[in-house]
């Protein structure tokens, strides 16, 4: 805690003292510090998560006292290494294609016993709070294919669909605002106020960000995964909350994964 | 003979290579069925956000590069929707404008009960004042935009009509409609041409 603490505090200063000029200079110190991160990655508090993660992995835990260690991510039960670097997939089992949260919250129903809505109904932190059992494990597997390359299938029919949903949900524009996500996110090097944004439809940025989600978010004090993130973008866009573990949500990781392909996995990173 | 295997075989043939080609698990999956399956506990006011209107659906389809003859047809669908106030008068109070600019608040789901009144949230793609920093550049700067145009009375309705509705001028903007959409008052929108086109407004000094 005091070090999620002594990172947030050094944070805020670096936003508040850095004028908005120098943003390059934030970016810079940033890049800095995820080097710092690379060389030593338990100097990110993400990885206390990812640690808790592990733990609840391994525990004998709902009603029917079960570890997730039977959980099939991909490349069958109990493997961990490497499955997030091939996500999302068809699960012929379940007849959809899943991401990482998605196909933990099946595992936690099928082999644990959880009622599905008890497993989603808090699946986010607030700020400053440890991460949900959801963005431990998920921090957790995803810690596992670090320093990977994305490499997703589409193989399977419905992953080439659900990548043609992703790719058409990213251009579509709704709500009050008609937002659609390549409102913010179709062009090099511009900002909503000083908040740099990345060109998802351009690979070579896709690259660079895709990759470190699960992320540790030094503005909440707390991890983010990408469905929490891609929730945050629609609330963002005046939309109501999309359910969790949704095939929209599911259908724009394909999308940003594919455009992210070949990129690096750094997850755990940090982000402002 | 023949024919009875040709009818045979279509008869098991057809519900056979139908399973295969569609089958479980490869039925398609419309983008609007992904829609509704995927806010399925929103309440159906909140879902209604989810619709498109024809301007949206021809700006998405076409990646917000619409064809000559639909780019037409959005300009004239969406100069329609343009109210002006009653008394003729465009430009309002532009310290009031110069708040709503740099407000963000309003239309997200935690921003209900409304608290305060909805803003513009200029700053977040526009440059104005030039001493507010904390600027995005998802938009053009609008520094000194009614200096740079003389305050000419043209101009001043061409930032309401801007305002209140992008499409007018720019088919398939991505600019928000602010006045057409409701988000906006014509009041506030007053307010916000007076921050961008009156002389004494900190963005023409």
């Amino acid at each position: 805690m005091r070090l999620r603490r002594s990172l947030a505090a050094f944070f805020t200063c670096l936003v508040l003292v850095v004028p908005a000029v120098a943003l390059d200079e934030t970016e810079k110190e940033l890049e800095r510090y995820r080097q710092m991160l690379k060389d030593d990655p338990w100097s990110n508090p993400a990885m206390l998560d990812a640690d808790r993660g592990e733990a609840l992995w391994k525990e004998k835990r709902g009603p029917k006292a079960a570890s997730l260690e039977a959980c099939d991510l991909g490349k069958g039960p109990g493997k961990v290494d490497g499955v997030f670097a091939e996500l999302p997939r068809y699960f012929a089992d379940a007849h959809r294609v899943m991401d990482l949260e998605t196909r933990l919250v099946w595992c936690m129903e099928k082999l644990q016993g959880f009622a599905h809505a008890d497993i989603i109904k808090r699946p986010y932190s607030k700020a400053n709070q440890a991460g949900t059992e959801l963005e431990a494990l998920a921090t957790y597997v995803a810690s596992k294919s670090r320093g990977l390359k994305y490499q997703p299938s589409l193989a399977h029919a419905k992953e080439k669909q659900t990548l043609a949903i992703g790719e058409a949900l990213f251009f579509r524009r709704q709500g009050p605002m008609d937002f659609s996500c390549a409102t913010c996110h179709a062009d090099t090097g511009r900002r909503i106020r000083l908040q740099s944004l990345p060109f998802l439809g351009k690979p070579e940025e896709a690259r660079k960000v895709i990759g470190e989600w699960p992320a540790y978010r030094v503005s909440q004090g707390t991890v983010m995964t990408m469905q929490h993130r891609i929730a945050d973008c629609y609330w963002q866009m005046r939309l109501p909350l999309i359910d969790y573990g949704s095939d929209a949500t599911v259908a724009l990781g394909m999308y940003l994964v594919n455009q992210a392909k070949g990129g690096e996995i750094t997850a755990p990173s940090i982000k402002r | 003979m023949h024919r009875l295997l040709l009818i045979s075989a279509i008869v098991i043939g057809v519900p056979v290579l139908a399973y295969l080609l569609i089958g479980r698990g490869h039925s398609a999956m419309s983008v609007d069925d992904v829609i509704k399956s995927s806010w399925a506990t929103a309440t159906p006011e909140w879902q209604a956000r989810l619709s498109q209107d024809e301007t949206q659906r021809v700006c998405s389809q076409h990646r917000n590069a619409p064809p000559a003859g639909i780019a037409d047809a959005i300009l004239a669908r969406e100069k329609a929707t343009i109210k002006y106030p009653a008394d003729g008068k465009l430009m309002g109070d532009w310290k009031k404008g110069e708040q709503l600019a740099q407000s963000g608040y309003g239309g997200r789901f935690t921003d209900y009960p409304p608290r305060t009144a909805s803003g513009g949230n200029c700053y977040a793609c526009h440059q104005m004042d030039g001493k507010e920093l904390s600027f995005g550049t998802l938009g053009p700067s609008l520094r000194e935009y009614g200096k740079i145009r003389k305050y000419a009375a043209d101009d001043v309705k061409a930032v309401y009509d801007r305002i209140y509705n992008p499409h007018a001028a720019i088919p398939c903007a991505n600019m928000p409609r602010m006045g057409a959409s409701g988000f906006l008052t014509i009041d506030q929108i007053k307010d916000l041409v007076a921050f961008v086109m009156s002389p004494e407004s900190p963005v023409n000094k």
